[in-house]
């Protein structure tokens, strides 16, 4: 078996949640390459020749790659998917964009968001927003998988001395083009790779209370999450929404302020090691996950547990 | 400029997933079934695309067994012009779905195809790149607005950081996201005058197509539920569990 993984980047610095895919990759088994397809992205392979049980880099740079257009990466990916049992990605939006492009160009199945590896073959995912657990059998020769970073450990980042090995060819389609961006900055840590997340819901009232939220969030050294209710009041910025189909994630603790608990909520933090809820409807759903309860109004419980942290 | 929305039947986001007693799949039997919640707004979209003069005519088409054409004729109640069904027995998986959406968009010719990014049953968020693929097309995926410029298409996505913004040349695949546009309700006159358009059925044999089993569903299990935890009555009392119980903080 071998197995081409997708490294996900900004061009300057590797996403963690590559790491956690690198150790679905080593459970299947089998060598692993790493694809570092970007632009003026030589730091990112040199990173990924350090990541621990990574055999090979395959360095693609050029401006093609720039923004990760699915139509360019797609060609890219199926010219060298031949040569592998396997191809894998973890399953942030680039990869859900332009991996099934690469499955069906390859005539074969995607397997998304894989949770756990059964064998070479067979994967768990979960469907119906987590409220089912699948598990499934791919039946093609190059399997195409999407990885769930929050459901398996990072590998090590540090150690590994692979070959970086440079691509010339550039596959562009021409159809595509990049206008622009808004990306949201933040000191924070990212919502994916924190270790406390601070989430609020609509019972937040507006996007400037969302200020006391972060009072909270500056003691715990935490990332902000939302529901998507708060996310469609205009109340914070879309990126931060946790769920179904927002950002799945698992911290060791996840504090859940203002939020009911829907079950496309739960979806994206279930998983959570530790789960805290503060809500001032004693029936809220989201009490029947969290692990520590307060019912309570928010705008009396935020102010002091950030002075008591 | 003619616009295709493909939209799919299943279990309504609100109705209670149950598992089945032999773990063969989760049991639809009486649960009550809508449009993917992406769909709706899918159809909406290109409704709102009709109204403004960007289309001409909307078409809908959904793949699966006789009862989606309940779905049909919600999207006809909801301004969509004609239908499609693809008629077979199970709901095929992704890469089936599209390559027979590739045979319609061959012969329908649309200027653009709309799709939601997501089935909120299975979760694959595949076939719309598929088809993108599949129809040598370019992709404007997760999108939270689309504009028509002559031309091209402007659509902003989605992604993981924020928003970015891709310019395609049309015909193109664009995908849904949930903040694209807030659906419609349709009303009873229009859903009686719905029943009366346009609604062919369609076979895979019709159009060419061989379905073919990439992925087997082999178990549905119920995932692991969580330990039941306690309330707090008090910061303090939260504050001090954190700290010596659960240890996070
Ligand atoms: C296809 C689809 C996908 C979806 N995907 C997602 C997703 O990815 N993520 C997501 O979050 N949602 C998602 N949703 C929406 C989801 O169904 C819920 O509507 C949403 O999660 C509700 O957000 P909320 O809990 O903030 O709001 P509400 O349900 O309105 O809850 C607000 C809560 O705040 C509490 N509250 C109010 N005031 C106070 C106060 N002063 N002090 C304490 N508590 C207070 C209330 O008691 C209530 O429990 C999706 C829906 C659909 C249809
Ligand atoms: N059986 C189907 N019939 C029509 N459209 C479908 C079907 N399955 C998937 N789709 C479309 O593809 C989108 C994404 O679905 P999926 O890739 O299954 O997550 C859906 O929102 C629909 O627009």
């Amino acid at each position: 078996m071998s197995i081409l993984l997708i490294a996900e980047h900004n061009n300057q610095t590797l996403n963690p949640t590559t790491l956690s895919a690198v150790t679905a990759a080593s459970q299947i088994g089998g060598d692993i390459t790493l694809l570092v397809a970007g632009s003026n992205c030589q730091a990112v392979s040199d990173e990924a020749a350090k990541v621990a049980g990574v055999s090979k880099v395959l360095l693609a740079d050029a401006p093609a790659y720039a923004h990760s257009l699915a139509e360019n990466l797609s060609l890219l990916v199926k010219e060298l998917a031949s040569d592998y049992s396997h191809v894998l990605a973890p399953a942030g939006t680039t990869a859900k964009d332009f991996m099934p492009r690469v499955a069906a160009l390859l005539d074969v199945g995607q397997v998304s968001e894989i949770i756990a590896v059964e064998s070479a073959d067979t994967f768990k995912r979960p469907i119906y927003a987590g409220n089912a657990i699948a598990t499934v059998r791919s039946a093609d020769a190059i399997k195409v998988i999407t990885v769930r970073a929050s459901a398996f450990d990072k590998a090590v980042a540090e150690g590994g001395s692979a070959s970086i090995e440079p691509l010339s060819q550039v596959c562009e389609a021409g159809t595509s083009a990049f206008v622009g961006e808004e990306m949201v900055k933040s000191e924070r840590p990212e919502l994916t790779a924190a270790r406390v997340i601070v989430s609020g819901g609509r019972g937040m009232g507006n996007g400037d209370n969302f200020a006391l939220l972060e009072k909270v969030a500056d003691k715990l050294g935490a990332a902000v999450g939302a529901s998507r209710a708060a996310v469609d009041a205009g109340f914070v910025s879309n990126d931060m929404q946790v769920g179904q189909t927002g950002k799945i994630v698992a911290p060791e603790l996840y504090i859940a302020v203002g939020i009911s608990g829907a079950i496309q909520h739960l979806a994206g933090m279930k998983e959570s090691k530790v789960i805290v809820a503060i809500n001032k409807d004693e029936e809220a759903p989201i009490f029947q996950v969290a692990d520590y309860g307060l019912v309570a109004d928010l705008f009396q419980v935020l102010p002091e547990l950030a002075e008591k942290l | 400029m003619k616009i295709l929305v493909s939209v799919k039947r299943v279990i309504d986001y609100n109705a209670k997933v149950r598992v089945k007693a032999d773990n063969s799949d989760v049991d639809l039997a009486n649960v009550k079934m809508a449009l993917n919640p992406f769909c709706e707004i899918a159809v909406e979209e290109a409704i709102r695309l009709k109204e403004a003069g960007v289309a001409s005519e909307v078409v809908v088409v959904s793949i699966g067994p006789k009862t989606v054409q309940e779905q049909l004729r919600t999207a006809l109640a909801l301004g969509a012009d004609r239908a499609i069904q693809i008629d077979t027995e199970q709901m095929p998986e992704p890469l089936n779905v599209a390559k027979l959406l590739a045979k319609v968009v061959e012969a329908e010719q649309p200027g653009l195809v709309i799709l939601g990014k997501q089935s909120i049953d299975s979760d694959n968020n595949q076939t719309g790149q598929m088809l993108a693929a599949l129809t040598g097309r370019p992709q404007g995926t997760f999108a939270s607005a689309v504009k028509v410029e002559g031309d091209k298409a402007v659509v902003t996505r989605e992604v993981d950081g924020g928003l970015r913004t891709v310019e395609l040349a049309l015909p193109a695949i664009v995908t849904t996201d949930l903040r694209l546009n807030e659906p419609r309700y349709a009303k009873l006159p229009d859903i009686m005058k719905a029943k009366k358009k346009p609604l062919e059925v369609k076979t895979p044999t019709d159009l060419g197509v061989e379905l073919k089993q990439h992925i087997e569903l082999l178990k549905v299990e119920a995932p692991a539920a969580r330990q039941a935890g306690i309330k707090v009555d008090s910061v303090d009392a939260l504050v001090d569990k954190l700290k010596n119980e659960a240890k996070v903080i």
